[in-house]
């Protein structure tokens, strides 16, 4: 019959219209400003500095504790190029204890940034992470876009809190390294008989929630491994 | 008291007529019943711009504007203010004389169109005796507008869309004028208070509107169609449709121009359903004999409200038609459905009292319906659209 469609198209949207007073889950709309869907676990935005606040003196010393050792592999591998490090001149104590260069310049333009968290991927110190705060609207377009080494900062509680798993995960890796360290230094054996161990150590590192991240971390971890197993032969010329 | 009610505006009027000289009395009443419409009606369009994207939200499974003022309620006013202060842009090559005047008469010639509507019992401007001529013909008259508006613009948009509203104005007029002639068969008057008068009488507490007739109904679904399409509303907004002319004729217009057009276009529909509701829904006439204790004239506006939200219901439901299809629907379809309610009316009018005539008339348009429709039906062959290349 001809109208036939037009009575069920009204019906449906009727439906629609008063469906919409009194289900729920029709009404999906969330009003932002005053409610907030809880961030995903996998979110992220803009990348930050970690820094370890366990072993300094004073925990909000962020700069003490800053894991970024200025080697500026991220702002070389950053494809739009929104990265700028200025490497130390001096070396400071790390977290660790250990002299390390540090950046007397960090800073990210993410009204440039892209989001594509290859910066995180190559970090071979776990220095930079992804954050999850999505409000940054500033009325100076300029300067209030550009972060730097400050505003960057954020502890590794902070990443704890955004995004556990990944956090977790990452301090197992360090923890890791750091005891191989510990007892390479301690019982002083030969580098290759060391290097050799460690091959499989780093394989299995590599389980990652991340799948196209996959492979950069593979290098990554790699070179983070390889990095800390150097860095007592360099501390200790 | 209901009596009082009914009257309020009635007798307001006349009290306040009664200060002034006898000498002024007549044109200063006219004036005041022209300063009440010219108030009442744009605020009733404030009212439904946002009752209007609210309904479409909740169609949609939105929540609606609901950020200026409770629930929303006073964003027509941030809109106006919004369209006051916005810069009113002429484009050099236009016919400024033209472009101008364009909303000017459009507004004042769907304003005219109220003089003639009985908006509650004795609440007509002015009781002219061929009072649906007058409304025709001011109707036929904002095609004038939206053409001038078109064509001093000087851009394509707008001047197709102008085609484009006169084309499907002019022919949905015919419809339009075709099944409102049915009313005035049986009334034997254009005077609209005498038509409304005619629906108001009662039997077993039901009411003598015309809907409730077979030609009635019939005149009625067809005149709902041609005064959808006589005011561009959906499916019929070809004239502005967004997706191929940007805005249509009023590309070209911004600021309060811009809103002038938007206010025409709601103003049009307001005095349109009100037309209908006066030809075919009993006018002011309470729908229950027992219901005749609440004022005549909250018994219009509601009626009136009720199509405006069939309107937005509609809007919210049809896609935009294609002009061709436009074309057919009024030209084959429609139109012989009209001259057919003609003589049916025609008809009714001599079978006289009894079941014969609604049973004969009832038949005659079913049958010519459901004929007519699956023929339109097997010829078009609707069904989910084959691709012929892109598979």
């Amino acid at each position: 019959m001809l109208g036939e469609g037009i009575l069920k198209g009204m019906a449906e949207t009727a439906k629609n219209f008063f469906g919409s007073y009194f289900s729920a889950e029709r009404l999906t709309t969330v009003e932002y400003p005053e409610e907030r869907i809880a961030s995903y676990e996998a979110a992220r935005v803009f990348p930050f500095l970690i820094f370890d606040s366990k072993n300094t003196a004073d925990p909000a010393d962020w700069e003490a504790g800053m894991r970024c050792v200025a080697c500026q592999i991220c702002e070389k591998e950053c494809p739009p190029k929104c990265i700028y490090i200025d490497k130390s001149k001096d070396k400071k104590p790390d977290a660790v204890g250990k002299a390390q260069f540090y950046p007397s310049r960090f800073d990210i333009d993410i009204s440039v940034c892209m989001s594509c968290q290859i910066c995180v991927e190559v970090c071979p110190f776990e220095a930079i992470k992804m954050d999850t705060v999505y409000e940054l609207s500033t009325d100076d377009r300029f300067g209030g876009l550009l972060l730097d080494r400050k505003q960057l900062a954020k502890s590794n509680e902070y990443y704890h809190r955004i995004h556990p798993t990944e956090a977790a995960e990452v301090d197992d890796r360090l923890s890791e390294g750091r005891a191989k360290t510990d007892a390479k230094m301690t019982a002083g054996a030969i580098a290759a008989a060391i290097r050799g161990a460690e091959v499989p150590a780093a394989a299995k590192a590599t389980p990652k929630p991340v799948a196209e991240g996959a492979v950069a971390d593979v290098v990554a971890d790699a070179a983070a491994v390889t990095k800390t197993a150097e860095r007592p032969t360099g501390a200790g010329n | 008291m209901h009596e009082y009610l009914d009257q309020i505006f009635v007798l307001l009027q006349h009290r306040l007529m009664d200060y002034l000289p006898a000498a002024w009395q007549p044109l200063c009443g006219v004036l005041l019943g022209v300063v009440a419409i010219v108030c009442l009606f744009p605020a009733l369009f404030a009212l439904t711009t946002v009752f209007e994207r609210k309904g479409l939200a909740r169609i949609q499974n939105r929540i609606g504007p609901n950020r200026v003022g409770p629930f929303g309620l006073l964003q027509p006013i941030a809109d106006g203010i919004k369209s006051l202060t916005k810069e009113d842009i002429v484009p050099l090559s236009a016919d400024a004389a033209v472009h101008f005047l364009a909303p000017v008469v459009l507004v004042v010639t769907v304003f005219m169109g109220f003089a003639v509507l009985p908006m509650g019992r004795n609440m007509v401007l002015v009781d002219m005796d061929a009072g649906l001529l007058f409304y025709f013909a001011m109707g036929a008259s904002t095609e004038l507008a939206v053409f001038m508006a078109g064509w001093s613009s000087r851009n394509k948009y707008s001047l197709m869309g102008a085609m484009r509203a006169v084309a499907q104005m002019i022919s949905y007029e015919v419809v339009l004028l075709l099944s409102s002639v049915t009313v005035v068969m049986m009334t034997g008057s254009l005077s609209l208070t005498k038509i409304v008068e005619a629906q108001n009488h009662y039997s077993w507490g039901l009411p003598h509107w015309f809907i409730f007739t077979p030609w009635g109904c019939a005149g009625f679904v067809m005149y709902a169609i041609a005064a959808t399409a006589e005011t561009n509303r959906s499916p019929f907004d070809l004239p502005e449709g967004e997706s191929e002319l940007v805005a249509g004729y009023h590309t070209e217009y911004s600021g309060f121009k811009f809103a002038l057009f938007f206010l025409g276009e709601y103003l049009a529909m307001f005095s349109i359903s009100g037309l209908g509701t006066t030809l075919f829904l009993g006018g002011w006439s309470a729908p229950l004999a027992s219901l005749n204790w609440i004022p005549s004239w909250l018994w219009f506006f509601s009626k009136l409200m009720m199509s405006i939200f069939v309107f937005i219901w509609m809007r919210g439901t049809l896609p935009r038609l294609r002009q061709d299809q436009l074309m057919n629907f009024a030209w084959k379809f429609v139109l012989p459905m009209c001259l057919l309610n003609l003589m049916v009316a025609a008809l009714w009018r001599f079978l006289g009292d009894g079941w014969l005539r609604w049973v004969l008339c009832s038949a005659i348009l079913v049958v010519a319906y459901a004929g007519m429709g699956l023929n339109e039906l097997r010829r078009k062959q609707i069904g989910p659209r084959r691709y012929r290349y892109a598979e």
